[in-house]
């Protein structure tokens, strides 16, 4: 199905019909942390999917109907990004690539501000400062050494490794199987290696990058990439929420506590297409689309929960909580304002730059010109050569 | 009095980079061989000895991670100073130069600052191999986002690299290498020009030159030949090449209603194009004769043999100079 083989060892604790168990001695590190959660924790994971697949859904249907410029779908991937993203800690920073949509809940970043990413009014929107979930990026695996310098530089910080867990921090990046084989991962990978620095390289490999199957980006596992540049990594099935939650939690505990870079690859399925504009039809089987759709991590989750007792009203009150986001998400998409003309120019430089107010202030008088754009108005001025003096 | 000291422009980005370290302790130096040694051009001599391997540090060989890390580091709230080796060594980092560094702030809505500085040594002359001689700085200037300099003087380096580091936004500090040991006063309390401002260094009547970094003293020397000969030539340092200061030039085109415009690199789609079709458009009426440019050819920078015949010098300025007065 998948090139790599069933006889990988990869972290599980739930199969796909939501039954526990720990297959090995070794695992019993992580099944210790999920021994830690309760009942709350575990109606939270679902809660998440459960709302991130309703709002990937009803994004996708905007789409469609011409809302938003693009969407890209996380569907299938909700068990690695809500697990995951629950792992890390209040101080950690969070460095995604443009699919984690999930990560991005679990660090209150409202999910308005990817549709309007999507739509096309802004690049993001979210302060990254303040979420400390930074913003989306495009360029496949650029991400990964900011994640890397900003890690650096909570070492020079001394906030790594103290073993306070009010002073230390951790920072994780993520990235899917086709970035893999762009340089900068390599590059983000030595230099966390040779620092030492608190991060963590979490891999959702969905298998696919747009038409081209992970075979083509990999040669060795990719939780074994790390391993020529000093990196240890592990493998987790991405489509167990308690897996992955267990493997970022204990290596981002060990990042803070100041053991050093980690690989973790998250085995998934991108069940849907790889945008709006993609057509998956085109270059695999429905016969795997339906084996990962057999293994998906929400139906997965929620047989887990029954077996724990979880009764149908909580089932219910989740199904109408998506319907009630769903609308709000339509309502709010449709009154959604064009961005003034000011956000063309204004935030190009922190400080003052002559081309971009002398540019500024024509397009705004060309468009007063032609009967005006939604405008903050400025008193007028003078002309402006370039020197800033 | 003045406190002024004597200083290669080597010794004074160097000063000029201590001076920012002492006063900003979020100020960081790295790259590639920048720690014991002091860089190749030993710009960052002894500053590991005064600062700590945590305050400046070598970097792996691999420029997009210097740059990639600088940015993460600026997002952390330190002021990174990244050097690349040389000119020909920049390209690895251009995607992180140019869609990273210089968009983040657009990118997060001013919720970023990218007080980020990266120094390239830059221009030919020094009969190097391939990749060490090249004029990169139009790939920059041409990026929204960046800031762009290249001081000529050692009073300049010494500033300019202390306002570089101050800046909230991204500059790239561009170093005419082949000067780094011409020495000159270094006006250790100022006053010093704003980062962007174009400097008039000689005063003239009949032309304008305007030029920057490596080619400055260049201009001059034409200007000496020229004065001989008769001919009154201005000359101005532009100093910053993103944004231009062309207050300056309109003014001195004004008077002398000749310009000519000189740098290293190739002439096609450069700093002199943007100077020229500007200073066309805002000083029409006031042009004796069409804007002309000297620069390096449109080729890749030659073998060390060849550069001679590549770079432009005094004479080749001063062959402009008799065209352009012709008109």
């Amino acid at each position: 199905m998948t090139y790599q083989p069933a006889d990988i060892p990869m972290v599980q604790f739930l199969n796909q019909d939501g039954e526990f168990a720990v297959a090995s001695k070794e695992h019993e590190i992580y099944a210790e942390l999920i021994r830690g959660l309760r009942e709350a924790d575990f109606l939270k994971f679902y809660r998440d999917m459960a709302r991130i697949r309703r709002f990937d859904n009803e994004a996708t249907a905007l789409q469609r109907q011409g809302q938003m410029g693009l969407w890209v779908p996380a569907v299938g991937q909700e068990g690695a990004q809500i697990g995951s993203g629950y792992a890390v800690g209040p101080n950690d920073n969070i460095f995604p690539s443009y699919r984690e949509h999930g990560v991005a809940i679990t660090h209150g970043v409202d999910l308005m501000s990817i549709i309007k990413m999507f739509r096309g009014v802004n690049h993001g929107g979210w302060n990254p400062a303040e979420k400390k979930f930074h913003l989306y990026a495009i360029v496949l695996g650029a991400q990964t050494l900011h994640a890397a310098g900003y890690a650096m530089g909570v070492n020079f910080e001394g906030r790594a490794g103290t073993g306070n867990p009010d002073v230390d921090e951790a920072v994780i990046t993520y990235f899917g199987d086709g970035a893999t084989a762009e340089g900068d991962i390599s590059e983000a990978l030595l230099m966390a290696a040779t620092t030492n620095a608190p991060l963590v390289f979490f891999c959702q490999n969905n298998q696919w990058a747009i038409s081209s199957a992970v075979e083509s980006q990999t040669k060795v596992p990719l939780f074994q990439r790390g391993l020529g540049f000093g990196v240890p990594g592990i493998r987790v099935d991405g489509n167990d929420v308690l897996a992955c939650y267990a493997v970022t939690k204990k290596h981002m505990d060990d990042a803070r506590n100041g053991l050093g870079p980690y690989l973790i690859e998250a085995l998934t399925y991108r069940i849907g297409a790889h945008t709006t504009s993609d057509d998956p039809s085109k270059y695999r089987d429905a016969e795997q689309v339906a084996y990962w759709q057999a293994r998906d991590p929400i139906i997965r989750f929620e047989k887990f929960l029954r077996s724990q007792g979880i009764g149908q009203d909580f089932f219910d009150e989740v199904e109408a909580a998506g319907d009630q986001l769903a609308t709000e998400i339509r309502e709010t998409t449709f009154a959604l304002p064009e961005p003034p003309l000011e956000n063309l120019f204004d935030h190009v430089y922190s400080e003052p730059h002559p081309l971009v107010e002398e540019q500024k202030a024509w397009l705004r008088g060309y468009e007063e010109s032609l009967g005006g754009h939604s405008s903050v108005s400025e008193s007028d001025e003078s002309p402006n050569y370039g020197g800033t003096r | 009095m003045s406190n002024a000291v004597e200083l290669s422009i080597a010794k004074a980005i160097n000063a000029g980079i201590r001076k920012s370290m002492q006063e900003d302790s979020r100020v960081l130096v790295f790259g590639e061989d920048v720690a014991r040694l002091g860089g190749v051009f030993r710009v960052t001599e002894g500053l590991l000895d005064e600062f700590g391997p945590q305050r400046i540090f070598n970097s792996p060989i691999a420029e997009s991670a210097i740059v990639g890390t600088a940015i993460g580091l600026a997002m952390r709230g330190f002021r990174p100073i990244a050097e690349i080796q040389f000119d020909g060594f920049v390209y690895p980092a251009f995607d992180q130069i140019v869609s990273q560094l210089a968009k983040l702030t657009n990118r997060s809505e001013g919720n970023l600052q990218m007080p980020v500085v990266i120094r390239i040594p830059y221009g030919g002359g020094i009969g190097a191999v391939e990749h060490h001689s090249e004029s990169p700085e139009a790939y920059f200037a041409h990026t929204a986002g960046l800031r762009v300099v290249s001081p000529s003087t050692p009073n300049d380096a010494y500033w300019m690299i202390q306002q570089s580091i101050r800046s909230a936004d991204p500059v790239i500090f561009m170093e005419p290498k082949r000067r780094y040991w011409q020495k000159g006063q270094v006006e250790l309390d100022g006053p010093a020009l704003g980062l962007h401002q174009a400097a008039l260094v000689r005063q003239g009547s009949d032309l304008t030159i305007a030029s920057y970094g490596p080619m400055v003293v260049t201009s001059l020397q034409a200007a000496e030949i020229a004065a001989a000969e008769g001919i009154s030539i201005e000359v101005i340092d532009l100093r910053t090449l993103s944004p231009i200061d062309f207050g300056v030039v309109v003014e001195s085109v004004k008077k002398t209603g000749r310009l000519i415009v000189a740098h290293e690199a190739g002439t096609f789609v450069s700093i002199s194009s943007e100077i020229a079709a500007k200073i066309a458009e805002l000083c029409f009426y006031y042009l004796e004769a069409p804007v002309l440019r000297v620069g390096g050819f449109d080729v890749p920078y030659p073998a060390a043999k060849l550069e001679e015949l590549y770079l432009p010098d005094a004479d080749r300025i001063m062959e402009a100079v008799d065209r352009v007065m012709a008109y």
